[in-house]
C-alpha cells in the first residue's frame, strides 16, 4: 500500500471517492433548492437571481464545470463498483430474504440512474431550452430572462410536473440512504451517534424532497401567483 | 412435526448441484436443526445415499463453524444466533424449509453445504501481529484503557468468523468480519503499534480475497450471531484513511 492510486483502488478507497463527490453533489443541490424557492418570492426575486447567475459567466462556468467533473467521477466509481459487486456472486440464492436492508440502500444504483436520467430531461427542459424553444425567448420589462414565465409555462403541463416528481423523489430517496453512506465511509457514523445520523439523513432528504417538488406542484396547482 | 427439507446436493466444486426434497416426518420442536439433520442423515445413510454434508463443531453457537443459509437468511430466521442455535421451534409443521450453502465467490462451494471459508483466514493473517511481552503477567492497571475502549474491543472480539455477514450482503462484501478484527485489536494498547499497517494490510487482503464492497444496506449486522453493528465498518474506514493519509511511518512505507 504505497501510493493515492493503490489507496483509491481499494474498495473503502473507491467508497470514499463515492462519498467525497457524493457531498459535494449535495451541497449543490441544496444551494439549488434554496435558489428555486426564491419563485415564491415573486417575479423580481427568481429573475433577478438567475441574472445574477448568468452575468457571472466565469463563475457560472468554473461552477458547471467542476460539477460536471465530479458528477462523472461520482457516476464512474458507482459504475466500477456496481459491475464488481455483482460479479462477487456467481450462483444466487433460491430465496434471499432481504433482512436489515432498507429498499434505498438496496437501489442507490437504480435511483441514481433515475437521476442521471432526469438531470438530462432537466437540462435539455430548462438550460438549454432543447424540449421547449419558446422557453429561452421570454423576457421581463428589464430585459432579464424571464424564468419566471419559463416554469410557470413548463409547470402547467401535467406530465412535465409528474417527472419533475419522480426526478426529485428518486434523489431523496438516494440521499436517504447516500447521505448515511457518505458519513459511514469517510469513518463519522461512530457508535454514539450512528442512529441518530440515520434519521438526520432520512429528515434532510425529505426537506429536500419537499423543498425541490413543492416548486412544480404549486404552480401546475395554481399556488403560487 | 413434519417438515419437508429442500437442501442443495452438490457432489464437489466441479459437478453441478441440484435442490432436493426430503421428508422428515418425526422432528421434535426441541431439536435443534442440525439435529433434526443428523436424524435425516442417519435415514439418508441407511438408504445407502451420501449423507448431507454440512459445517458444525461446537453445536454451542460460539466457533463460527456452521454456516447455512435457511429461506434466505444465513443462520435462519432467529437473530442473533447461529445455526447450531436454531431450533425446529423456530418452523411450522408442515413448512418447505430451504437450505443453502453460503453464496460468494470468494467462498468456494466444497459440497452440499460446506464452502471453504479460508479466505478469512487469509486476511487474518495479513493482519499480521500484535506487540505483548510474554511470561509473568502484568502488574494489574499498568496498562491504562478507558473502560468505552475495552468494552468496544470486546463488542468487535466477539465476532465468530462464520462469514453470514457476507453470506447477506447483496455485494458479498466481508466489511463486517474484517471492521470487528480490526477494531478488536486496533481500539486496545496492545495492538496499537501496528495499528496503520494491519488495517491496510487486512483491506487489501479483502479485496484480493474477492470480496465486494460496502453498500451500507445493514443486513450484515441484521444475520451477525454476535449482533456486531454496522458502526465497525465505519471505524476500520476511519482507521483506513487515518492509516492511508500517513503512507510512510517511521520514514517507511506502509
Amino acid at each position: 500500500m504505497n501510493s493515492i492510486r493503490k489507496v483509491f483502488g481499494t474498495a473503502v478507497g473507491k467508497k470514499c471517492g463515492m462519498a467525497l463527490t457524493g457531498v459535494f453533489l449535495f451541497l449543490f443541490v441544496v444551494g439549488h433548492m434554496v435558489g428555486n424557492l426564491q419563485v415564491f418570492l415573486g417575479q423580481y426575486a427568481i429573475n433577478h437571481y438567475a441574472q445574477l447567475l448568468q452575468s457571472n459567466t466565469g463563475v457560472l462556468w468554473s461552477l458547471r464545470i467542476c460539477l460536471a467533473a465530479v458528477a462523472l467521477t461520482h457516476i464512474y466509481f458507482a459504475i466500477t463498483l456496481t459491475l464488481e459487486n455483482r460479479a462477487k456472486r456467481e450462483v444466487g440464492y433460491e430465496v434471499k430474504e432481504l433482512v436489515g436492508a432498507s429498499l434505498a440502500s438496496r437501489t442507490m444504483f437504480i435511483s441514481g440512474s433515475v437521476i442521471f436520467g432526469f438531470i438530462v430531461y432537466h437540462l435539455l427542459h430548462f438550460t438549454t431550452g432543447t424540449t421547449n424553444p419558446e422557453f429561452m425567448t421570454f423576457k421581463d420589462e428589464r430585459g432579464w430572462h424571464d424564468v419566471y414565465r419559463m416554469v410557470q409555462t413548463g409547470f402547467s403541463n401535467g406530465w412535465v410536473v409528474a417527472a419533475y416528481v419522480v426526478g426529485v423523489g428518486a434523489l431523496g430517496l438516494h440521499l436517504s440512504n447516500g447521505l448515511r453512506a457518505f458519513c459511514q465511509s469517510l469513518g463519522w457514523r461512530f457508535e454514539t451517534y450512528a442512529s441518530r445520523i440515520d434519521r438526520a439523513a432520512v429528515i434532510v432528504a425529505v426537506v429536500l424532497f419537499v423543498g425541490f417538488a413543492i416548486v412544480p406542484l404549486a404552480l401546475f396547482l395554481g399556488g403560487a401567483k | 412435526m413434519k417438515v419437508t427439507v429442500r437442501v442443495w446436493r452438490q457432489k464437489n466444486a466441479k459437478t453441478p448441484g441440484r435442490f432436493v426434497e426430503y421428508e422428515v416426518a418425526d422432528a421434535s420442536p426441541d431439536m435443534s436443526f442440525f439435529e433434526m439433520l443428523d436424524v435425516l442423515n442417519e435415514r439418508i445413510t441407511k438408504q445407502g445415499e451420501e449423507p448431507i454434508a454440512f459445517d458444525s463443531d461446537c453445536r454451542e453457537g460460539i466457533c463460527g463453524a456452521c454456516s447455512c443459509v435457511i429461506n434466505g437468511e444465513a443462520h435462519g430466521p432467529e437473530k442473533k444466533v447461529t445455526t447450531c442455535q436454531t431450533y425446529m421451534r423456530s418452523f411450522q409443521d408442515g413448512q418447505v424449509i430451504i437450505v443453502e450453502p453460503f453464496r460468494a465467490k470468494a467462498f468456494p462451494l466444497i459440497k452440499d453445504l460446506v464452502v471453504d471459508r479460508s479466505a478469512f483466514d487469509r486476511i487474518i493473517q495479513a493482519g499480521g501481529f500484535i506487540s505483548v511481552n510474554t511470561g509473568s503477567a502484568p502488574e494489574a492497571n499498568t496498562v491504562p484503557l478507558p473502560k468505552y475502549h475495552s468494552d468496544l474491543a470486546m463488542d468487535a472480539a466477539s465476532c465468530i468468523g462464520c462469514g453470514a455477514c457476507v453470506a447477506a450482503c447483496k455485494n458479498t462484501s466481508a466489511s463486517l468480519f474484517v471492521a470487528a478484527k480490526v477494531s478488536h485489536l486496533n481500539l486496545l494498547p496492545q495492538g496499537k503499534p501496528e495499528k496503520d499497517p494491519r488495517v491496510l494490510g487486512m483491506v487489501q487482503a479483502m479485496d484480493e480475497a474477492g470480496f465486494g464492497s460496502c453498500t451500507v444496506t445493514g443486513s450484515c449486522e441484521a444475520v451477525c450471531p454476535k449482533g456486531i453493528p454496522i458502526s465497525f465498518i465505519s471505524r476500520m474506514n476511519y482507521d483506513f484513511i487515518a492509516a492511508a493519509l500517513k503512507l510512510r511511518v517511521h520514514g517507511r512505507r506502509v
